[in-house]
C-alpha cells in the first residue's frame, strides 16, 4: 500500500523501461491493446481491494491464445513479473499490479465458444462474466450454479482462480466443483489441456490445484464449466430473530434435519438496516433475518419447505415468511444481493472480512466481533453464507479520517486469527491475495508454506507469475512476528526474530 | 498404539527411506492391491493410523484417520442418518479411507452427487521429507493456499502418505426406489440424456446391454413423481444390483479377461470394442470386458475425448492412459516437489514416478 513517489531519476529510468516494454509489445499486439503511460494506467492500479494500489509498467489486452502465448514468451525471457487480470472485482488484492510488471488483461477474451446442451457443458473464454454464462444457456433450460454476488461484473477467469463461490454453494458446490476443464499457458508459454469433459482423467488431479490458484500457476485460457438444469421451482423462506444466537442455531437445525437448502444466508441488524434502507426488500426489524432458499422438483420443494417452517418456528423465529410468489422471492433476495453496496451507502469505506469458521462456533465468533468492534470502536455490519459458516464482516470506517485504516486492518486481521483459532481459515472465497499473505503464516507452518512454494516452483520456477501474492515467503513470516504455533512448536526456529 | 506413536514411527520410517533412498510401497487394507501399476520397495503399513477423530452431523463433517476401515465410517454416519455420497466402493472388506481417497474412486452416484475429491475438505499428509503437513480443515470453504488435499486424491500415494482426512458428509435420501426398463442401447442412452437435462431426483443410471436401471433417491413425493414420469418396471432387486455394480460382484464382472474403465464425456454414446460393456454414470462410464490391445483402447478413449485404465487384469505395466509430453514432465516435477527423493509407491502411475 506504498504511494510511489519517484526520484526523478527513478521515473526516467521507469518511463525508459515502459517504452521498451510497450516496443516489444507492439510486434505482438497492435498499439490499441497496450498501455504503458502512468497516466493512462489508473484504472488498472487496484482491484476491488482500493486499499492496496500500485500502477504497472504496462498493461496489454491482447484478444489471441497466439497473442498471449507470445506475451508470455516475452516477460519469461525478460524476466518481467506477470499479472493476470480478469475484471479485477477481486476484494484480496490478487489482481493488485506489480511495479516492474506487466498486467496481462484477459477482459477481451469475452465469446462463449460453444454450450453444448445434451452433454450439459460450456466452453468459455476467461473474460467472460459469471451470469453471462447462465444468460446464454437459459435457452436450453440449464446455468451455471456458482453465483458469486459479483456475478454481473466478474470473470469466469477470474472465478476459476479465486475458486469462488456464491450464495447456492452450500448445495451446488464451488467453482471447483462445477468445471470439467481447462487451457492453460504456463510462464514459459506452453499449452497445458486440464481435466477433460470426461468426468475425471488421468493423472493428477490438476484441475483442483490450479482452481484457486490464485494466477500463480498459470494463465487460464479457456474454461469447459458444467452447466445444471434449472430447478422446477425454487421458494425462499424470510426468518425474523430477536437474536443472532437463535438464528445461528436454527442453521444447525435444518442441517441437522436432513435438508440441504440451496442457500442459507444470515444478516444481522445493521446489514438488515442498510439493505432496507437502500432496496425496500420489506425485511422486518429484528437482530438477524435467516434467508433459506430450497429448490427441486416442486413436491420436493413442497415438502422441505413445509419442514424448514416447523423447525425454524421451533427455533425460536419471531416471524417466518415464505415468499408467495416468484417475485416476493426476487425481493427477499435483492436484500441480501444489494448488502454490500447498501452498507457502502452508510460508510463512507468499507473492509470485507472472509473467514470460515465450523458452524458450531457461530455464536462465540459473532460474540467476539461485536466486542472486537467496540475495542477499536469501528462498527461491523454481518452479512454472510450462514449454511457454510463463511463469514463477511463488514468493517464500516473512513479512509480519509487518520489512522483509520491501519486500524480496521488490525481489527480485520484479529477477526482472521480469530477465524484459526476456532479451526476455520482466513479465506472462505475471497482469497490470500496480497490482503491477507502476513495471516498465511498464522494459519500455515513453515513446511506447509515451503510445500506451496514447491508446487509453485513445478509450474513457475522463476516466479514471474503474480509474484509476492498468496503464500509468504518464511522470511516475511518472521517479520510479521505472528507464528503458527504447532503442537506447541514455534514454526520458524532456522530464523532470526525481529 | 496410541495415534501419537502410529503417527511418529510413520515419520520415522519415511524419514529413514528418505536418507536411504528406498522405496516405499504404502499399504493399509489391502483390498485395492490389484489397481495401478505395479510397486516394489518396502512396506509402510498404515492400518495403525486409525479411528474416527471427529464427527459432527450438524457440521456436515467426518474426520478420520487414513487406516480406518471404511465400513467403520459408513456405520458412524448411517447411525446418524448421513452418508459419504460419492458412494465409495470398498472392493473387499478391509478397505480403508486413505486407500479409497488415495485411488479416488467413486461409485455409481458420482454425476448426481459429486466424486471423492469433490467432498474432501481438508487432509493431513508426510511428505517425502518426512514431514507431517496439514492442508485445507474441516469448513466447507476454504482457499487459502494451494488446494493440496484435493491433490493427493487419486494420486496412488505418490505424492506422500494420507494420515488424516476431513470429508463433507450429506444426509441420507429419505427415499431410495428402483426402475428397470428393457431397451435397446440407443433408446437407453437417449432416455439417460433426456433425463439428465431434467431436475429429476435420480442417483443411479446404468444400462447393461438389456435394462436401464434407474436410481432414484431423494424426498417421497419428488421420489413418487418421478417414477410415475420416467415409466419402466419397479426392481425389486434393486438395491442389490448397485451394490453389485459399486462392488463390481455380477457377472459380467467376475467372468475372466481384462477389466477397463473407459471415462468419457456422457454425450459419447457408442465405445467400438468387441466385447462386453456396460454403461454406467448415465452415459460417462464405461466398463468393458474385452481382449482389444491398451494401445487401441487408449487411442479410442483419447478421441472420444476421455482416458482408458486397465482396471482389472494380468498386465500392471500397461495400465494407464498415457499423458501428454507436457502434462507429464510437469507431473514429475510435482512428485518431486512432493517427494524429492522418490520414495513413495515409484511407478504405481506411470513409469519412473
Ligand atoms: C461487490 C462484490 C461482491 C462479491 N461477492 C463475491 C461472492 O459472493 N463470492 C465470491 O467468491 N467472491 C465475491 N467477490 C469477489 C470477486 O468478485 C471474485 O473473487 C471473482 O472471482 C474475481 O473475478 P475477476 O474476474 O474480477 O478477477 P480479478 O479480480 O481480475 O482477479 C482475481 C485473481 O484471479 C487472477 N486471474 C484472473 N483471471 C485469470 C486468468 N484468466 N488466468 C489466471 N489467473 C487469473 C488474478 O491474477 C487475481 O489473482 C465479490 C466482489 C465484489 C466487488
Amino acid at each position: 500500500m506504498t504511494e510511489h513517489h519517484p526520484s526523478h531519476q527513478n521515473h526516467l529510468q521507469r518511463v525508459r523501461a515502459q517504452s521498451g516494454l510497450a516496443g516489444a509489445l507492439l510486434t505482438i499486439v497492435p498499439a490499441s491493446a497496450i498501455i504503458a503511460s502512468d497516466e493512462s494506467l489508473h484504472p488498472y492500479e487496484c482491484d476491488g481491494l482500493s486499499a492496496y494500489r500500485a500502477l504497472p509498467l504496462a498493461v496489454v489486452l491482447p484478444e489471441t491464445v497466439d497473442q498471449v502465448q507470445a506475451i508470455l514468451k516475452l516477460c519469461h525471457a525478460r524476466q518481467i513479473p506477470v499479472v493476470a487480470r480478469g475484471a479485477g472485482t477481486g476484494l484480496s488484492g490478487g489482481a493488485l499490479p506489480h511495479s516492474d510488471g506487466l498486467v496481462l488483461s484477459l477482459a477481451r477474451f469475452s465469446n462463449i465458444l460453444s454450450i453444448d446442451a445434451d452433454a450439459r457443458i460450456a466452453r468459455v473464454q476467461p473474460g467472460v462474466r459469471n451470469l453471462a454464462i447462465s444468460d446464454a444457456a437459459k435457452a436450453y433450460g440449464l446455468y451455471y450454479a456458482p453465483d458469486p454476488s459479483s456475478q454481473i461484473a466478474c470473470s469466469i477467469g477470474g472465478n476459476v482462480a479465486e475458486n469462488s463461490g456464491g450464495v447456492h454453494c452450500l448445495k451446488y458446490g464451488l467453482t471447483v466443483h462445477n468445471i470439467l476443464r481447462l487451457e492453460i499457458l504456463t510462464i514459459e508459454g506452453e499449452k497445458l489441456v486440464i481435466g477433460s469433459e470426461a468426468l475425471d482423467s488421468a493423472g493428477y488431479d490438476l484441475l483442483a490445484l490450479m482452481t484457486g490458484s490464485e494466477g500463480m500457476l498459470g494463465v487460464i485460457t479457456e474454461i469447459t464449466v458444467r452447466l445444471l438444469p434449472i430447478p422446477d421451482r425454487a421458494q425462499v423462506i424470510l426468518a425474523a430473530f430477536d437474536d443472532i444466537e437463535k438464528a445461528g442455531q436454527a442453521v444447525g437445525d435444518i442441517i441437522a434435519a436432513g435438508v440441504i437448502p440451496a442457500g442459507l444466508e444470515m444478516m444481522d441488524r445493521l446489514a438488515i438496516q442498510a439493505a432496507e434502507d437502500f432496496v425496500h426488500a420489506g425485511y422486518p426489524q429484528c437482530e438477524a433475518i435467516l434467508l433459506c432458499e430450497v429448490d427441486g422438483t416442486n413436491e420436493e420443494v413442497s415438502e422441505h419447505i413445509a419442514s424448514v417452517r416447523a423447525l425454524l418456528l421451533e427455533s425460536g423465529a419471531i416471524e417466518v415468511r415464505t415468499a408467495v410468489d416468484e417475485d416476493e422471492r426476487l425481493r427477499f433476495w435483492k436484500g441480501r444481493k444489494a448488502a454490500f453496496p447498501a452498507v457502502g451507502r452508510i460508510s463512507p469505506d468499507y473492509y470485507c472480512m472472509d473467514g470460515t469458521i465450523p458452524r458450531r462456533h457461530l455464536p462465540h465468533v459473532l460474540k467476539r466481533i461485536t466486542e472486537l468492534s467496540q475495542e477499536y470502536a469501528l462498527p461491523v455490519a454481518n452479512v454472510f453464507h450462514a449454511g457454510d459458516g463463511n463469514l463477511h464482516p463488514l468493517i464500516l470506517y473512513d479512509a480519509n479520517k487518520p489512522g483509520e485504516l491501519q486500524r480496521t486492518e488490525e481489527f480485520g486481521g484479529k477477526i482472521l486469527e480469530l477465524c484459526v483459532e476456532v479451526g476455520g481459515t482466513i479465506t472462505g472465497e475471497h482469497g490470500v491475495g496480497m490482503e491477507k499473505i502476513d495471516q498465511m503464516c498464522v494459519q500455515f507452518a513453515a513446511a506447509e508454506l515451503q510445500q506451496f512454494h514447491a508446487v509453485k516452483a513445478a509450474f513457475d520456477p522463476e516466479g514471474l507469475l503474480n509474484p509476492g501474492k498468496a503464500v509468504p515467503t518464511l522470511h516475511r513470516c518472521a517479520e510479521f512476528g505472528a507464528m503458527h504455533v504447532h503442537h506447541g512448536k514455534l514454526a520458524h526456529p532456522e530464523l532470526e526474530r525481529f | 498404539m496410541s495415534d501419537n506413536t502410529a503417527t511418529e514411527s510413520i515419520i520415522e520410517q519415511v524419514r529413514s527411506a528418505a536418507a536411504a533412498k528406498t522405496p516405499l510401497v504404502i499399504r493399509a487394507g489391502g483390498s485395492k492391491d490389484f489397481l495401478g501399476r505395479h510397486t516394489q520397495g518396502t512396506q509402510l503399513d498404515i492400518s495403525a493410523v486409525r479411528g474416527i477423530v471427529r464427527y459432527e452431523p450438524t457440521e456436515l463433517v467426518i474426520t478420520a484417520r487414513a487406516g480406518t476401515p471404511l465400513s467403520e465410517i459408513e456405520a458412524a454416519l448411517a447411525e446418524r442418518g448421513q452418508m459419504l455420497a460419492f458412494e465409495p466402493p470398498h472392493f473387499g472388506p478391509t478397505a480403508t479411507l486413505g486407500g479409497t481417497l488415495a485411488c479416488g474412486l467413486s461409485g455409481p452416484a458420482r454425476p448426481f452427487r459429486g466424486s471423492a475429491r469433490d467432498f474432501v475438505l481438508g487432509m493431513k499428509i508426510i511428505n517425502g521429507a518426512g514431514e507431517h503437513l496439514s492442508f485445507g480443515g474441516e469448513v466447507m470453504k476454504n482457499v487459502a493456499g494451494y488446494d493440496v488435499s484435493r491433490l493427493m486424491c487419486g494420486a496412488y500415494g505418490t505424492l506422500g502418505v494420507l494420515m488424516e482426512i476431513s470429508l463433507k458428509v450429506l444426509p441420507l435420501p429419505a427415499v431410495e426406489s428402483y426402475l428397470h426398463l428393457e431397451l435397446d442401447a440407443e433408446s437407453a442412452l437417449t432416455d439417460m440424456a433426456n433425463w439428465q437435462r431434467d431436475a429429476l431426483p435420480v442417483s443411479g443410471l446404468c444400462y447393461d446391454g438389456d435394462r436401464l436401471h434407474v436410481r432414484l433417491s431423494g424426498a417421497d413425493q419428488a421420489v413418487a413423481a418421478a417414477r410415475r414420469r420416467m415409466g419402466g418396471e419397479p426392481d425389486p432387486r434393486g438395491a442389490q444390483f448397485w451394490e453389485h455394480l459399486r462392488e463390481q460382484q455380477s457377472a459380467f464382472f467376475t467372468s475372466a479377461g481384462d477389466l477397463w474403465r473407459v471415462s468419457v464425456p456422457s454425450n459419447t454414446r457408442r465405445i467400438a470394442v468387441q466385447g462386453k460393456q456396460r454403461i454406467d454414470w448415465g452415459g460417462a462410464l464405461y466398463w468393458l470386458k474385452t481382449d482389444a490391445s491398451a494401445e487401441s483402447i487408449f487411442t479410442m478413449a483419447a478421441a472420444a475425448g476421455g482416458h482408458a485404465m486397465r482396471f482389472r487384469g494380468s498386465d500392471r505395466d500397461t495400465v494407464f492412459q498415457p499423458l501428454p509430453a507436457g502434462l507429464l514432465a510437469l507431473h514429475k516435477r510435482l512428485k518431486l516437489a512432493f517427494d524429492p527423493h522418490g520414495i513413495f509407491n515409484i511407478g504405481r502411475m506411470y513409469p519412473e514416478m
